[in-house]
């Protein structure tokens, strides 16, 4: 486009000013058609050298090779309702099955409250409930009043979610045994109980483990090599086996606690460990700075040191929480029914004896697995997002 | 294996050194405690095994309610403890449960140095053979030469091998790490022959494409006398578990079940009479009241019933009857009379 002929534009100018001179913006053309749209930007991405190519090219068979399959298994031919087996076996008019989602759909709510008697389960709807509104205020920096927030979700929460699971006859929730307890819930509070306890605890061991105090660096090196050194599901063996030889029935903590408490412990001296790292990353500047300001210890470790080293140190603490959140299937060993083990105990039901049936009930734990370590770990990414911009400045 | 058998015998000894002073009267302390602590299976077909609801069904399952409905009149005062197959011993030891009753085999080292009494059977079951029908075996003793598959590192491989050498058949066995590996090679076709428990031959055909085409044969190679068992140490835990299942048998027997069981209070004969306590007083020698059987068969059933609910033709199994017929049905389920 060449707008020299400056009759074509109503301007009000009287003076149109030497004839070389544009009078108005000029358009700017467009790009190269090399560099935009979508086959450039595979150019650019896909296609770059041989390398890129060969890989592109097996990348693409191989997903053409896997997707098809699996999209007919978990959804052309899945089987999405029925009452029992008869839904999804084989038959003449059906020799194709694929997944037995009305199993899973059979059994859903097994597979979240596991034993929990069928009158009381709206106390495990409320309790994830309330569980959702502490994680969501927390975990959202643009909620409001998040002091509050954080009072909620550490006193509040764990004293209200006691009640409503386990009962309270004076308010009239009858008492509902940890036995009875299985599915999704064993596994949430199983990990939630495993992430809000590791992590304070593992700070004071680290601390203690870098302290110059001898009796608490002791005890920290000692519970931390100790913990570390002994395999969890020998921890959770040994609370549920053992204990009962040498303590009497009525002073017996409860099974699940017994869990829950290893389980805390086991986590807390990885935390430990994690958090070290990042301590030990500070340059000692920051340490001698802190104290050259006349800081207290606490106040060194609050307000200079543990914010720096826990924003190192958070891919490695998503981590750990996500090692434990997955671990917690290991509560099976002692009996307890978490999640997986209640796929594992509604598949081998006869009642659903198919072919197709236990494929399906993995499948299943697998997504949700997925999902609840996805959500993590790219929460973890934001954080660490949002910390790295004050590195960036 | 082996090593674990070693530790669960050091574990009993001390457990019942424990467990002699201590725990003399379960009754007592079950009273006490207000229920029956079970140890269960963690989920098997048929014998325990939660349904949609989440509540424990099944063989196992049903003689643990018919125990508490003896005690406390209530088949649901009891509390089921999952037990793997390497802990469910070290659990009845500790005193965390207080009976086992997890299709567990009786054994004469079960039976003794592990301290453990076994209080009956109430499965008879047997290492069995699943073939397809197309291959045309009528009898395990045509398998010369099959190939079987079978999970390693079980007694089942050992019984396999012993069967086809005791035999003098040629043998081909193809192990596999677990029971669903086992199965889909077999149905793969990898296999002529399937093996494992017969209870479990009915389970694991129901997962395979088409069961229609796959047939159990006859012969049982081994012998499985599942039963529950109790602690060293206590007698009259050891009757009450023992009578609970006699009187279970005797009620099919003398053809009292859940249903007719208030009728049969009237009857004139002196066997039922006896059973459901209108006549002598068998429950407190047990140190239950005297209507304990009529409770059981009320509440849970006899042992028929509570067989065709969970394994047989009223559950998707359908096992038969076989050796857990009654005796004058052909099987060996056989109680002493109560008199």
């Amino acid at each position: 486009m060449t707008a020299t002929d400056a009759s074509s534009f109503p301007t009000p100018r009287t003076d149109p000013g030497p004839a070389y001179v544009s009078r108005a913006t000029l358009q700017p053309s467009p790009p190269p058609a090399s560099t935009v749209g979508p086959w450039a930007w595979m150019r650019t991405h896909l296609f770059t050298g041989p390398v890129n190519i060969a890989l592109t090219i097996v990348i693409a068979l191989l997903l053409a090779w896997a997707i098809p399959p699996l999209l007919r298994f978990l959804v052309i031919d899945a089987i999405w309702t029925g009452q029992n087996r008869e839904a999804c076996i084989y038959t003449p008019d059906r020799t194709v099955v694929g997944a037995c989602w009305a199993f899973v759909t059979d059994r859903a709510a097994y597979f979240t409250y596991g034993s929990y008697p069928m009158a009381e389960r709206w106390r495990v709807n409320v309790f994830f409930a309330l569980l959702a509104i502490g994680v969501v205020w927390l975990l959202n920096l643009k909620a409001p009043r998040r002091d509050i927030g954080g009072i909620y979700f550490f006193v509040v929460l764990p004293i209200v979610s006691y009640i409503l699971l386990v009962g309270a006859p004076w308010l009239g929730l009858r008492t509902v045994e940890t036995n009875l307890w299985g599915g999704i819930l064993v596994t949430i509070v199983c990990s939630a109980v495993g992430i809000v306890v590791s992590l304070p605890l593992g700070i004071i061991l680290a601390l203690g483990r870098r302290s110059t105090m001898p009796a608490a660096k002791l005890f920290s090196v000692i519970f931390i090599e100790f913990v570390r050194g002994v395999p969890l599901i020998t921890v959770l063996f040994m609370a549920s086996v053992m204990l009962p030889l040498f303590v009497p029935y009525e002073f017996q903590p409860d099974k699940l606690l017994r869990a829950l408490i290893g389980i805390a412990l086991f986590a807390a001296a990885y935390m430990a460990e994690v958090v070290r790292a990042g301590l030990q990353a500070l340059p000692r500047g920051q340490y001698e700075g802190a104290m050259a300001m006349g800081l207290s210890y606490w106040q060194m470790m609050g307000l200079v040191i543990l914010p720096q080293a826990l924003k190192i140190t958070i891919p490695n603490i998503v981590n750990t929480y996500i090692g434990l959140f997955k671990d917690t299937t290991l509560v099976v060993i002692v009996g307890i029914f978490d999640f997986l083990k209640t796929i594992e105990a509604a598949r081998i039901d006869p009642t659903w004896g198919a072919p197709t049936v236990s494929a399906t009930g993995y499948v299943y734990a697998a997504v949700f697995y997925f999902i609840c370590c996805y959500l993590m770990s790219s929460y973890a990414r934001g954080v660490e997002a949002r910390l790295a911009r004050a590195d960036k400045r | 294996m082996k090593k674990n058998m070693f530790v669960s015998a050091a574990f009993g000894v001390a457990a019942a050194l424990i467990a002699g002073t201590a725990q003399a009267g379960t009754l007592d302390s079950v009273k006490q405690k207000g229920f029956l602590q079970c140890g269960s299976n963690t989920g098997l077909a048929g014998f325990g095994q939660p349904d949609a609801q989440g509540n424990w069904t099944g063989l196992d399952v049903e003689f643990c309610r018919a125990i508490s409905s003896a005690i406390f009149n209530d088949p649901t005062k009891v509390k089921f403890t999952p037990l793997s197959a390497k802990d469910r011993f070290t659990a009845l030891q500790s005193g965390e449960v207080d009976v086992l009753v997890r299709n567990t085999t009786w054994t004469i080292s079960r039976d003794t140095s592990l301290g453990l009494n076994f209080t009956g059977v109430n499965y008879y079951d047997g290492q069995g053979f699943m073939v397809r029908k197309n291959l045309k075996v009528a009898s395990a003793l045509e398998l010369n030469g099959a190939s079987v598959c079978v999970q390693q590192g079980t007694t089942t491989e050992l019984n396999l091998a012993d069967y086809f050498r005791a035999n003098k058949l040629q043998l081909k066995s193809v192990t596999f790490a677990t029971s669903d590996e086992t199965l889909k090679a077999y149905e793969a076709g990898r296999c002529d022959a399937f093996t494992t428990d017969a209870s479990g031959l009915y389970a694991e055909r129901l997962r395979l494409a088409q069961p229609d085409e796959h047939i159990v044969l006859p012969e049982i190679i081994s012998k499985e006398p599942l039963g529950p068992a109790v602690r060293h140490g206590d007698d009259q835990w050891f009757d009450i578990v023992k009578w609970v299942l006699f009187a279970q048998l005797n009620a099919e027997e003398l053809g009292v079940d859940s249903k007719n069981v208030d009728q049969m209070l009237k009857s004139d004969n002196p066997d039922i009479k006896r059973l459901l306590g209108t006549e002598g007083k068998f429950g407190e020698g047990l140190g239950l009241s005297n209507d304990w059987a009529y409770r059981v068969i009320k509440l849970v059933g006899n042992y028929g019933e509570s067989f065709e609910r969970t394994v047989g033709q009223g559950s998707p199994l359908k096992i038969k009857r076989g050796l857990n017929a009654l005796w004058n049905k052909g099987g060996l389920q056989y109680a002493p009379p109560i008199r």
